[in-house]
């Protein structure tokens, strides 16, 4: 059978195909669809994890236990998952076990652009790179056997292109196995000193063996085209090269990077005149392959940042301008993202924006960071997940410290990253007797990456079942003592609560309780909670509307101002009815529907 | 020889659904696919845009400024911002309808005039008023195979069955609404 499929959905057949038992992820653009496509697979138990440490966790125990196991990732969050990474390095593996990094070049979706590769050589993995959606099935079913056969967790790195691009695929037969035995074995999984380095030997000589391997795998090969240049690739940059160059060049093809053929690639480049190393970020090829060879040229002439798509490789090599139809600058504006029409988080801004002079904002990853744009203007920093409580904390320690400057620092994720990392920023904050005032921005689910469910939604990625983690709860049991749960929608009442923790000398929280207007999935007794939502729409009566535009300062899609006649309407076919514009006006030219005569 | 296909709109305005439909054409079709996305931010209101490459044998997913050989805008400020990945001798299918960005909703910025006179005086242009060619049929998200229709026709790929790729890929109440829909745009 043959489909045409996007990588990440490739990746789900090949685990399906190479009988996985177990995967688990935290979601994160370009990985999250991995995930959510083997979760469609009833014969693998999949799972999301509140992070990515976790996630690797539980695939390092289902691995010891016997099982094949798979955990996926965006770059970044290999970050999170590195310290058990690096050990489960050292242990080895029972069941066959894969972690997938999902990178950025371009940095579509990311707030950095690192090269995972530098994960493998640092943690002594093997690494498998595929460039297309067929490889990325076929990679995924022998990176198990790979990993069982050398006793090592295979590391499998995937860019943007590779994940969300489509190109046909021919399916293959799914294996039937069984979960291996598992047998104790002090001497391979308990990784105390004396263990560990009898285990760092192991590794060198894992990597040893891995060598001979590199140099006859059937994912590193020569493509001659009898040309006297030579191309090296990895990736889809392989892909973007025959696009640019095609058949003026030879090709090596590296699919198995980590560790890398030192002999295939040293006779390729003798074979040559010269030899271009194409690869996108850090020369991670170049600086292996200039040890033995000195007919290469890399960075020297490629960018090290973004993707090396055919036009820069044209642009560099061929010195090559495509030029097309000229573009006229003035004909288009920004269509810049912003909070959808009844997002929870727009009532909630727009009045923390009016003390913007007063306090200081640490901000989260999440569709909260929105703000940073206009009308908002809500974010004074944004580093990594979970970072906006423990950065804040620290920013309010500094502050105190100044007599002319009595800011205060108000902290803003939401539920998705309290669950990843936020929990143990806001326990250092409170056990430290910080005085910052705390958001949790509840919309009861992962918003940023598409809606997936989390350990406050109700539900699971396979099922309904879930338990629901009460966020107020687990503050309290932190040992906050004041904390505050607010409609979002209800100004009055943010108002009057952001007033509150303004006054108090102690770390508190507000938790924004309204669901996001994507979500998906309710379960009844929610139904039950939010009775009222979304049923009536806002309409403006447009005798009343004076033209002022404050409505327009919370920033809602919905809201159209029409520059001739100077009145606000409301598009009917967006608006939900979420009344943060009918509680702004202040001339009540805003209305519900069917509730004026 | 290799030919790519750029899909642009508004997220919402139903260009994954059109490409998908292509896609399945073209490989029931016998050409190798490649298709490309860039996604994250469209419900968010932000434009989008979809890729598609297809041949005897296709390597990149991605079309570069100037490499396009249709682009097919379903928005009309989108054709203006994404005319440049057009060939200077390759074709623009365009809705004629705007939707408004936070900068123009709010009033700050008018929606920019003449973009229809600037692109139609450089490239060959098809104007289509999908949109409301699509409301007669009784449903506003049927512009997007009206569309669809359009680029068939420019691309000269009548011979490719859509009839079977829209009943793969389209839900079986919507199926007659889009066959009429692509009939409309092939007529255009």
């Amino acid at each position: 059978m043959k489909k045409i499929m996007t990588g990440n959905e490739a990746i789900a057949r090949g685990a399906y195909e190479a009988s996985v038992h177990f995967a688990s992820a935290y979601p994160g653009t370009p990985s999250t669809e991995i995930l959510e496509n083997i979760g469609q697979y009833k014969e693998i138990i999949a799972e999301w994890a509140p992070n990515e440490k976790v996630a690797l966790e539980t695939v390092i125990g289902a691995s010891i236990a016997g099982g094949r196991s798979l955990a996926a990732m965006k770059h970044v969050g290999v970050n999170v998952a590195s310290d058990p990474l690096f050990t489960f390095s050292y242990t080895g593996v029972n069941g066959g076990s894969v972690l997938i990094s999902a990178d950025e070049p371009g940095m579509h979706s990311s707030q950095n652009e690192q090269d995972n590769r530098n994960y493998a050589k640092f943690a002594k993995l093997p690494m498998l790179e595929p460039s297309n959606s067929q490889e990325a099935k076929d990679m995924i079913v022998d990176a198990f056997d790979l990993s069982e056969e050398y006793d090592s967790v295979i590391f499998y790195r995937t860019t943007t292109r590779v994940c969300h691009s489509k190109s046909i695929v021919e399916f293959g037969e799914r294996q039937e196995i069984a979960p291996k035995k598992y047998e104790k074995d002090f001497h391979k999984y308990v990784a105390v000193p004396a263990i560990g380095r009898q285990l760092r030997h192991t590794v060198e000589d894992r990597m040893n063996r891995l060598k001979t391997y590199s140099e006859t795998s059937k994912w590193n090969y020569e493509v001659d085209n009898k040309a006297s240049i030579g191309v090296i690739a990895s990736g889809m940059s392989y892909e973007f090269a025959w696009e640019a160059l095609g058949e003026t060049v030879n090709y090596l093809k590296l699919g198995f990077t980590n560790p890398l053929p030192k002999n295939l690639i040293k006779d390729f480049c003798d074979k040559h005149d010269k030899v271009y190393i194409i690869e996108e970020n850090d020369p991670y090829i170049e600086e292996f392959a200039r040890l033995e060879s000195k007919n290469i040229i890399g960075k020297d002439l490629f960018p090290y940042t973004g993707e090396m798509t055919p036009d820069v490789i044209k642009r560099c090599i061929l010195g090559q301008v495509i030029e097309g139809i000229e573009t006229n600058t003035e004909l288009f504006v920004g269509r810049p993202p912003t909070f959808c029409s009844g997002c929870p988080h727009r009532g909630f801004f727009y009045e923390l924006g009016k003390k913007r002079k007063k306090i200081i904002v640490a901000g989260d990853i999440g569709c909260y960071s929105l703000a940073v744009g206009e009308p908002y203007d809500m974010m004074d920093w944004l580093i990594c997940m979970g970072a906006a409580y423990s950065t804040a904390h620290g920013a309010q320690r500094i502050t105190n410290l100044k007599s002319d400057d009595n800011r205060r620092l108000v902290a803003v994720m939401g539920d998705s990253t309290f669950f990843h990392t936020g929990i143990n920023s806001l326990l250092n904050t409170v056990y430290n007797g910080g005085n910052t005032i705390n958001i949790i921005l509840d919309n009861r689910t992962t918003g940023m990456t598409g809606q997936q469910d989390n350990p406050g939604s109700g539900f699971k990625l396979q099922d309904d079942s879930a338990a629901i983690g009460d966020i107020a709860a687990i503050c309290k049991a932190l040992g906050i003592k004041h904390i505050r749960k607010v409609n979002p929608n209800d100004l009055a009442l943010v108002k009057e609560t952001i007033n509150w923790a303004l006054e108090l000398e102690e770390t508190s929280v507000i938790i924004t309780d309204w669901p996001c207007v994507l979500k998906k999935k309710y379960k009844d007794e929610d139904l039950d909670f939010y009775k009222d939502m979304w049923k009536t729409k806002d309409i403006v009566i447009e005798d009343k509307c004076t033209g002022c535009k404050a409505c327009l300062r919370c920033g809602c899609p919905s809201l159209i101002f029409n520059a001739d006649t100077k009145k606000t309407s409301i598009d009917a076919n967006t608006c939900v009815g979420c009344d943060v514009c009918l509680q702004i006006c202040p001339f009540d030219a805003i209305v519900k529907e069917g509730e004026h005569e | 020889m290799n030919k790519s296909i750029k899909l642009v709109g508004v997220g919402g305005q139903g260009t994954i659904l059109a490409a998908k439909v292509l896609c399945s054409a073209l490989i029931n079709g016998g050409y190798d696919v490649k298709m490309s996305e860039i996604h994250g931010m469209s419900q968010r209101g932000g434009s989008v845009s979809s890729e598609i490459r297809f041949g005897d044998k296709v390597f990149s997913p991605v079309i570069e400024k100037g490499d396009a050989d249709i682009l097919v805008s379903f928005e009309l400020m989108e054709a203006a911002r994404s005319i440049g990945y057009l060939k200077k001798d390759g074709i623009l299918v365009l809705n004629n309808h705007k939707i408004n960005s936070m900068v123009t909703l709010n009033g700050k910025i008018k929606y920019p005039e003449g973009i229809i006179e600037d692109l139609s005086s450089k490239v060959e242009t098809t104007v289509i008023n999908g949109t409301e060619e699509a409301i007669k049929l009784g449903n506003a998200k049927a512009m997007n195979i009206i569309m669809l229709g359009a680029l068939v026709k420019g691309m000269k790929l009548e011979h490719l069955d859509f009839e079977q790729a829209i009943k793969d890929n389209v839900k079986p109440k919507f199926i007659e609404l889009n066959l009429e829909a692509f009939k409309i745009g092939l007529n255009k």
